[in-house]
């Protein structure tokens, strides 16, 4: 493995970090969907990264797979957040404490 | 003259039937949604089941016999495992649209084309879960479910409750895929592979792997991102929140048809490849599969809220699956098996009962509201607690042998203490079982909240009756089921 691999794989790291704690501290759900897809940026580079490495094309079609999903989720998550904020006029997850314990 | 020619590429069709003839059902179900003047209003769901029982008389059909193979370049494993877990998704789905025809009665929203197309297309992306032989198809088959499943969670869009329960599931969810995508990027890093055979033959060929940090960190996201599916805890969180706030019709699909096939992806892609370094994960999973029993059933004491106190007992039971996981041998893993086909009988019953039990718009949740319900309606209150006894684990019901096996499997691999633990939870469970079957026969009915069936279809009785008589079946006669589920996991790849 080269060195600009361990930088690229190191930058994943940092992104996906950022991304999971943006998922934990952020209140709004779009920031929050938003941090999701970092996390998802993140996981794309380390694919591009090995795939660099292990001369496969493998990783490259994961990649694809990955952006093509993301879209639908993306679909599907700002419906809900239409739905939600038609009905109570905030996407705030704070706000959003009917279901507990 | 330019002719286009369509050539198919020569690949075994047959194994991907159920999927074929799913999918079709699927988008002609979606059709009808469409042009709803031109067809009648019952007429997606019947359709829908058409297609779910023709799809499990294909994987009957089909069957599997001879030796495991692959197809579709590896995409595709066709072995005894993709067998048992298509039946058993099958049957799954077709339980849940004979429930969903009687719930469609009280709310509208639920006859739509859609709700079906999205049901089925749901139960397709389980089925290739089951049968993924790559990470790449296993990552598709995971979102096609999940991203179907948080639209049905939504629903009821009159209701707020069920919106905030979608909301939940859907970020929930992303995130945990999220955790799973990059152990899937560890695996392909540490073995230069996404295919499953090729990463457990690179693991055997290559002993000094297992000591890599590479290979443990993919195996921790890995486990995270099945563990959000599984609701295994500390991922558990969303489960009772979701399970509440969704149709009851779709709780029950989400309770037994997501666990089947994420317990099928977690034997595929972590106990088949990754087995020799199990030494690097006994004590982790211990520690989960621990939590997850006991914090399940000790929640579940309080609650009020039947769907609620389900939510936390399906928790329960992925910690007793996670036995069978622990324990490793091929033994166990049948027992696994065996758990998840009883409990997808079991669960779907006791969330059909409940599914029936509502008047137009309105769904009665309460455990205080079926009192009195096993005199008014003795049938109901039979089914009904043959469920809570086999969840509960009461012999003669299939739930009494599947922990049975599980039970004495993760003996034999020496985890006394778990088993321990797993007995006296077995024994807490108990109380919060029967105190519903004490609710609905020993406390009087109340005057304003007496619950009187609306309409019944014959559907979910066929589809009650169905599941109670094959509970009550395999407890008694465990045997033919405990050999399909054995020979299921011999012949896996």
């Amino acid at each position: 493995m080269n060195d600009y691999q361990s930088v690229y794989l190191a930058l994943s790291a940092i992104l996906f970090a950022l991304g999971a704690f943006g998922v934990i501290c952020r209140k709004d759900a779009i920031v929050v969907f938003l941090c999701v897809e970092i996390m998802l940026g993140a996981v794309n580079l380390a694919f591009v990264t090995f795939s660099r490495a292990n001369q496969s094309a493998e990783g490259l079609f994961m990649v694809m797979c990955i952006m093509a999903v993301a879209g639908a989720e993306a679909a599907i998550g700002l419906s809900i957040f239409v739905l939600l904020y038609r009905k109570t006029g905030s996407i705030n997850i704070d706000k959003f404490n009917l279901l507990k314990w | 003259m330019v002719t286009f020619k369509v050539i198919l590429p020569a690949n075994d069709y047959m194994a991907v039937l159920p999927q074929i003839v799913l999918v079709s059902t699927a988008l002609l179900v979606l059709m009808m949604g469409v042009f709803k003047k031109l067809v009648n209003a019952s007429a997606p769901g019947f359709t829908a089941l058409a297609g779910s029982l023709l799809a499990l008389g294909c994987v009957l059909f089909v069957g599997h016999h001879g030796a495991p193979s692959s197809t579709f370049g590896g995409m595709v494993l066709v072995d005894g495992f993709s067998f048992f877990l298509s039946l058993v998704i099958c049957i799954i789905i077709a339980l849940t649209i004979l429930v969903s025809l009687n719930y469609g009665n009280f709310f509208n929203c639920m006859r739509t084309g859609e709700y079906y197309s999205l049901l089925l297309m749901a139960g397709v992306g389980m089925i290739f879960m089951a049968t993924a032989g790559n990470l790449i198809l296993l990552f598709v088959a995971l979102e096609t479910m999940s991203i179907s499943i948080y639209a049905l969670t939504g629903f009821h869009k009159k209701q707020l409750k069920s919106s905030e329960a979608a909301l939940k599931y859907f970020l929930l969810g992303a995130f945990g895929s999220a955790f799973l995508l990059y152990g899937f990027a560890f695996i392909y890093g540490a073995t230069g592979s996404l295919d499953i055979i090729k990463i457990a033959g690179f693991i055997k060929t290559h002993p000094q792997m297992l000591n890599m940090k590479f290979l443990v960190a993919a195996f921790v996201l890995t486990i995270a991102g099945i563990g959000f599916k599984i609701s295994m805890v500390p991922f558990h969180m969303w489960t009772p929140d979701t399970y509440e706030g969704a149709p009851t019709s779709v709780t029950g699909f989400m309770a037994t048809g997501v666990k089947a096939a994420a317990f099928a992806a977690l034997i595929r892609v972590i106990l088949v490849p990754l087995a020799p370094m199990q030494h690097s994960w006994v004590t982790i999973m211990w520690i989960a599969a621990f939590l997850t029993m006991t914090v399940g059933n000790i929640i579940a004491l309080v609650q009020d809220n039947i769907k609620r106190m389900l939510a936390y007992s399906s928790i329960a039971h992925a910690g007793y699956i996670l036995l069978g996981f622990l324990a490793g041998t091929g033994l166990a893993q049948a027992g696994m098996l065996y758990y998840l086909m009883v409990y997808a009988f079991m669960n779907i019953g006791a969330f059909g009962v409940v599914a029936l039990l509502c008047k137009k718009g309105e769904e009665y949740t309460s455990i205080s509201d079926f009192a009195g319900l096993g005199f008014k309606y003795p049938l109901l209150g039979l089914v009904m607690s043959v469920f809570l006894f086999s969840l509960a684990g009461i012999p003669p019901t299939g739930g009494f042998m599947g922990k049975f096996y599980l039970f004495t499997q993760a003996l034999r691999s020496g985890y006394v203490w778990l088993v321990v633990a797993a007995g006296v939870n077995s024994v807490i469970s108990i109380y919060y079982y029967l105190r519903v079957v004490v609710v609905m026969y020993f406390s009087p009915q109340a005057s304003e909240n007496s619950i009187v069936l609306g309409s019944v279809s014959p559907g979910i009785v066929i589809a009650l009756a169905t599941a109670a008589t094959a509970v009550l079946v395999m407890g008694i006669f465990p045997s033919y089921f405990f050999s399909l589920a054995g020979n299921s996991i011999f012949s896996l790849m």
